[in-house]
């Protein structure tokens, strides 16, 4: 064999692994999707919506996890976002030559990617352990804490994508920066913004870690944000590690409300982000 | 008239930037507070078992004597086969995804590799608890005993009963998991290779593995590996999937990856609520800064090796 069929030779083996490493990812892919889709699917009722979750043995659906979900995602969004925007602003718009700013963009691309369950044992030392109980207003902070470094980033970046010449425009007719900021340069860069925030609350409905030390779990049906509140992720967990079938059945309807969920938000915000930086 | 018109621009402005000012130096003081506080809640143990603790293998909460070991090497041991398994994956499908793709097929074939980040972990616990580890222990465990585990050394590894959940099918998960984060930020590395650099290379003859190998890998090497390490950040600190295949068994019984295992993330998920003493609390929290302060340095040094490959890329402009 010369070098010229050798040189081929190894190219070709090398561009079929690279296509066998793309099968193997989406292998996993549909194989998961597959599962929750199947298994999932089986287990969608009317009962999984209009009940509590049950003791083992009887009859029940997830309706207290599903509202208590809803309700920590959305009060944590709630806090957490408007914290992100302003310091993300602060990154892009003032901070960018600072020793603040530098810093704090360094910490917060590690607290993106920080261990959530770390987040979990924080808010338990600095509130659980305080009040001396779990409820779900900490982890209403807890989801908070994950939502803000999501924010800060999708913010600083996007408002750096925001051209100068922008920023001029809008100072030569006098304008203080306060007002070229809050209403030019976040409002060309709103449809980024936006997908942070959505793709931020993709991120935090699945989170089960941090919530194991602060909401942790409630098998009755609760509005009171002071005391444990059950949710989605804590008892799909707690279902799923049991041996009961009944309850195993129960977690895979959750997973799949979970999965169905995360990724149409995953792929709305992408469409919206698309759909605007096109035009 | 213009005058007061431009003193509240002015102040306007001061109350704005000393605004967003606060909320920055908030995000910084979060941070703070979280090595603060794990120093604070781990304080009983620190002084009761001193740096002792780190390689002590003894895990006993009834006598209360606690040691990081077992948990450190589970959760080193399971990173590295993620790694492993994920970092040649992701090279190839970065590669796929670059180099051999036709235009029409890259997007949408990123997008379904993203979307493997976007599953939440309880789904990958759940999934691989009941439907991988059983597969796994039937099919691909003894396939891996019959043939690596008969090899000298490496045998070792692959010894043991066919459990299904363990170290290594928690490996194997967390490459699962990992393997989105590396290829993403190798493809988008990849893609800033300039396009006069590889099209000389074509120019001359290379091959498209050779362009790859010799052209685009040199020139993206600190942004590859700072991808590699942002995976490993990702993999240290993974909790839910981990804790529902490592086994969660406290005693440490010998190399082979087959036997199960405890990690510092899935000790902490498993035994926080139900500790009882206090100074179980702290030997647990003692854990938790352990983990942050691991992944604190993985994630950094990613964090600079990827800055350096940005400030590269600017002054060759």
């Amino acid at each position: 064999m010369n070098l010229r069929q050798q040189r081929k030779l190894v190219n070709r083996i090398a561009l079929s692994l690279a296509l066998l490493a793309m099968s193997f990812g989406l292998f996993w892919l549909f194989w998961i999707l597959y599962t929750t889709i199947d298994l999932g699917f089986a287990s969608l009722s009317v009962k999984l919506f209009t009940q509590m979750t049950p003791a083992p043995g009887s009859e029940g659906g997830l309706l207290n996890a599903i509202v208590g979900s809803l309700l920590l995602v959305s009060l944590g969004t709630l806090l957490g976002t408007p914290i992100g925007i302003m310091a993300g602003i602060y990154l892009a718009e003032y901070g960018q030559h600072t020793w603040l700013g530098h810093v704090t963009s360094f910490i917060n691309d590690i607290m993106l990617s920080a261990p959530s369950i770390i987040i979990g044992l924080f808010v338990y030392a600095i509130y659980v352990a305080q009040v001396g109980h779990f409820s779900g207003y900490s982890g209403v902070v807890a989801i908070a804490m994950l939502v803000i470094p999501v924010v800060v980033s999708a913010t600083a970046n996007m408002l750096k994508l925001v051209p100068d010449s922008l920023r001029e425009a809008v100072f030569a007719l006098g304008s203080p920066k306060w007002v070229v900021i809050s209403k030019v340069t976040v409002r060309a860069s709103l449809a980024g913004i936006l997908t942070g925030i959505l793709l931020a609350v993709a991120r935090v409905s699945g989170e089960t870690a941090p919530l194991l030390f602060t909401a942790l779990s409630n098998q009755f049906w609760t509005l009171d944000m002071n005391q444990p509140i059950a949710n989605l992720p804590v008892t799909i967990f707690k279902f799923a590690m049991s041996p009961y079938k009944d309850w195993q059945e129960i977690a895979w309807g959750g997973v799949f409300l979970i999965t169905v969920g995360v990724l149409s938000l995953n792929i709305l915000a992408r469409i919206l982000f698309r759909q605007k930086h096109r035009s | 008239m213009a005058v007061s018109a431009e003193r509240k621009g002015n102040l306007g402005d001061w109350v704005f930037f000393n605004l967003t000012r606060v909320f920055a130096l908030l995000v910084l003081l979060i941070l703070g507070g979280i090595v603060g506080s794990l120093i604070y809640g781990a304080w009983p143990a620190i002084e009761r078992f001193g740096i002792g603790f780190v390689w002590s293998g003894e895990w006993n909460p009834p006598m209360e004597r606690f040691g990081a070991l077992i948990p450190i090497y589970g959760t080193l041991v399971t990173s590295l086969v993620a790694l492993v398994i994920a970092v040649p994956v992701s090279f190839g499908i970065a590669i796929f995804l670059t180099e051999l793709a036709p235009a029409w097929m890259r997007r949408p074939l990123g997008v379904a590799i993203e979307l493997l980040a976007g599953i939440p972990s309880i789904v990958y616990g759940m999934w691989g608890l009941l439907v991988f580890a059983p597969v796994f222990s039937k099919y691909i465990q003894p396939l891996l005993a019959d043939t690596l585990g008969r090899l000298p050394i490496v045998g070792e590894l692959f010894s043991g009963a066919a459990l299904g959940i363990g170290i290594l099918s928690a490996g194997i998960v967390l490459a699962i998991m990992t393997i989105p984060f590396i290829a993403s930020v190798m493809r988008d590395v990849f893609e800033v290779t300039p396009a006069m650099l590889k099209e000389s290379a074509y120019g001359v003859g290379a091959t498209t593995w050779e362009v790859v190998w010799n052209v685009v890998l040199p020139y993206t090497k600190v942004g590859v590996i700072g991808g590699v390490m942002l995976g490993l950040g990702r993999a240290l600190g993974e909790t839910m999937a981990v804790t529902f295949l490592i086994g969660n068994m406290n005693v440490f019984g010998g190399f082979s990856l087959f036997l199960p295992g405890n990690s510092i993330a899935s000790a902490l998920a498993n035994e926080f609520a139900e500790a009882e003493s206090p100074i179980y609390t702290a030997s647990l929290i003692e854990l938790g800064l352990i983990l942050f302060f691991i992944t604190f340095v993985v994630l950094s040094l990613s964090k600079l090796l990827l800055l350096q490959l940005s400030r590269q890329e600017g002054s060759k402009t």
